[in-house]
């Protein structure tokens, strides 16, 4: 029976190829819009290359200092003693690594400049971040004791460097802002999108230029506190939490008195959502809301315009029921050849957007747009989407059809 | 076969209320052809819809081989509508975008039988009304009088006992409307009961017997 309202639903669409094409157009649409977008949402947010630990990591970014008055507020990373007191520390996180975010510095090849983005780092990142090493490895706490010069860099630098690829690079010189350093390790880049383990050129903490000795409590450092599972987190922010407490106030940076600290460890997510909100409570429901509310317009209009297709499209077919009705064709069957008609209709848009997804996709990572890109195919963000838009066919599938099978046969006949 | 009894039927709109039919009482036997005139507007359709189950009336019995008709669901009504008749429409009431095939196969779909022997029937009715040669065209490439053929071959592709035919000829010229009611005659004769609506007292005289209505009241 199901491959005869499959038949059906087949020769049904043929017969109408403008209303297949608008209705496949509507679906098609909304679920790559979607399907790109949480696409980009899980590349942007997602436990990716290098960072393929993210799900149980937290993030400690900013330290913010506000005066008694609350006029004044002093935000930002922290100087790498700090984090070394109370994030390194810390008894019940697996692993802590401490990290600059990005600085830029110039690298010349002859005459032609090369802009890099360099990171600082401690030995423990290159356990907490898992690269894939092309060559060589990674510096150790024995090259970060004897402030050796040594970097870490990526296949793209070694390829604007070095030019030939296939000629081994690890112990070669590369000279960075008139300092030379030796090559230790070429890893495969991580995509820009990633601050945390995004950089074209590593070097240890110990290499010139990265002020760990600063003291102060403000610095241009981060760490990445890693869980050995994510039901660690309230533990360790409990913890992180308390050692922060115990800082005796007012606190003095440059010559400011604050008798306000605040210090967060925070999943990858809420981070950055606290970052463009500043934290404000309020401020992230309205913006999840406001997602949320995207995502349903993204949803909800072609569903509408579905429901009015099909409106149209059946009363269009009034008579078509009417007869089928006069030959005996229940109501329920009518209304299954409907459902199942939808049902068909949205598979193949699923399968349409399936492919306009994967185009976009690939034109995205290839395109050089995004250094690294790395966007996949979300599975369960597909299951969903088609298990949504399956919902919308189903109603605006039964809603006109339900109506029609109600209809008195010679009354639908008369039109 | 078919037994109508105190049939009243009733439109109801907004503004106006018509009384399509009024105590109409009839028995139709099986293996009988029986014909219904009258002026137009006098409720010829509005009786054929209501022994076809594709109307309800507004009071009275309708009983279809002993079976009283008045608490079917959809369900019942409609494999007796699938089972025991056919329908032919005067303005043949094809589906347009299905192949004459595919028209004439209509009812067996709502039957459990299978997708080879269905199309064999369908090739077999279609025989029947000298249409073997059409089958893969479609209703907007035929003459009316094809057309009336494919919708006589779609009535009777399940071997209803009665078909129910609506001015079957009304559409069509007389050499055409000749040829349809000679099909008729022929179905008749091999035992199939028939009720049909007509403005032409010559078809009429060829059938056993005459139902007159006037303003929905049975005179005849
Ligand atoms: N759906 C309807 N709503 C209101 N009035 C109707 C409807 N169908 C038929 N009628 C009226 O009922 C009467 C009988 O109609 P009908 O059975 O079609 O007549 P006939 O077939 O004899 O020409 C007519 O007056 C017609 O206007
Ligand atoms: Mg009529």
């Amino acid at each position: 029976m199901l491959t005869n309202y499959i038949k059906i639903a087949w020769k049904v669409l043929l017969r109408h190829p403008f209303y297949t094409f608008i209705t496949l157009f509507g679906i098609s649409l909304t679920l790559t819009v979607l399907m790109v977008l949480t696409s980009f949402l899980d590349h942007l947010f997602g436990t990716h290359y290098p960072e393929t630990r993210r799900d149980r990591s937290l993030y400690i970014q900013f330290l913010t200092q506000t005066d008694s008055s609350r006029t004044f507020q002093n935000k930002g990373p922290m100087s790498f003693k700090f984090l070394t007191d109370y994030a390194k520390s810390l008894k019940t996180a697996e692993r802590v690594t401490i990290l600059t975010f990005l600085n830029s510095s110039n690298a010349y090849v002859g005459s032609q400049k090369i802009k890099l983005s360099t990171k600082y780092t401690d030995a423990d990142f290159w356990r907490v971040m898992e690269f894939e090493f092309l060559e060589g490895k990674p510096y150790n706490e024995q090259n970060i004791a004897n402030s050796d010069h040594v970097a870490v860099i990526t296949d793209d630098l070694e390829r604007q460097y070095f030019g030939s690829e296939t000629e081994p690079v690890v112990g070669k010189d590369i000279e960075i802002e008139n300092i030379h350093y030796r090559v230790i390790g070429v890893v495969r880049g991580s995509p820009v999108t990633r601050i945390y383990s995004y950089a074209d050129v590593y070097f240890p903490y110990t290499a010139p230029k990265s002020n760990y000795q600063n003291g102060g409590m403000r610095g241009g450092y981060v760490a990445v506190v890693l869980a050995k599972d994510r039901s660690d987190f309230p533990q360790i922010q409990e913890e992180f939490q308390s050692k922060i407490d115990r800082i005796p106030l007012p606190t003095v940076e440059n010559g400011f008195k604050f008798s306000v600290l605040e210090v967060k460890s925070e999943p990858y997510l809420e981070g950055f959502v606290g970052t463009i909100l500043d934290g404000n409570k309020g401020l992230k429901t309205i913006f999840f809301g406001i997602i949320a509310f995207i995502m349903l317009m993204l949803m909800g209009l072609p569903a509408i315009n579905l429901v009015n297709v099909n409106v149209s499209r059946i009363m269009e077919r009034a008579s078509e029921i009417g007869i089928r009705k006069a030959f005996g064709a229940p109501v329920k069957t009518l209304l299954w050849q409907f459902i199942v008609e939808n049902i068909f209709i949205t598979f193949i848009g699923g399968a349409i957007a399936l492919l306009f997804t994967l185009i976009i996709i690939h034109f995205i990572n290839t395109s050089g747009w995004i250094a690294y890109a790395d966007l996949t195919i979300n599975l369960t963000v597909f299951a969903v989407s088609i298990l949504v838009c399956l919902v919308f066919g189903l109603l605006s599938g039964v809603v006109p059809a339900f109506r029609m099978s109600k209809l008195n046969i010679a009354e639908a006949l008369k039109s | 076969m078919i037994t109508l009894q105190n049939i009243e039927k009733v439109y109801r709109t907004s503004s106006i209320e018509t009384l399509a039919l009024n105590n109409i009482n009839l028995n139709i036997r099986k293996g009988e052809f029986v014909s219904i005139m009258g002026p137009s507007g006098c409720g010829k359709s509005t009786l054929l819809n209501i022994m076809g189950l594709l109307d309800e009336p507004s009071k009275g019995t309708v009983e279809l081989d002993g079976e009283r008709i008045g608490q079917y669901r959809d369900k019942e009504l409609a494999r007796i509508r699938n089972r025991k008749i056919g329908f032919i429409f005067q303005s043949f009431h094809l589906i347009n975008d299905l192949t004459v095939l595919d028209n004439v196969e209509i009812p067996l779909l709502y039957r459990s039988a299978n997708g080879k022997p269905r199309q064999s029937y369908a090739k077999d009715a279609l025989e029947k009304v000298g249409l073997s040669n059409r089958v893969k065209h479609f209703p907007k490439q035929l003459s009316g009088g094809q057309k009336q053929r494919v919708a006589i071959a779609r009535a009777i592709v399940g071997n209803p006992e009665i078909i129910l035919a609506d001015e079957p000829t009304g559409n069509l010229d007389s050499g055409m409307g000749n040829e349809i009611m000679n099909i008729l005659q022929t179905l008749n004769n091999d035992g199939t009961t028939i009720v049909m609506v007509t403005h032409d007292e010559a078809m009429a005289k060829r059938t056993h017997r005459l139902v007159r209505l006037f303003d929905g009241t049975q005179v005849l």
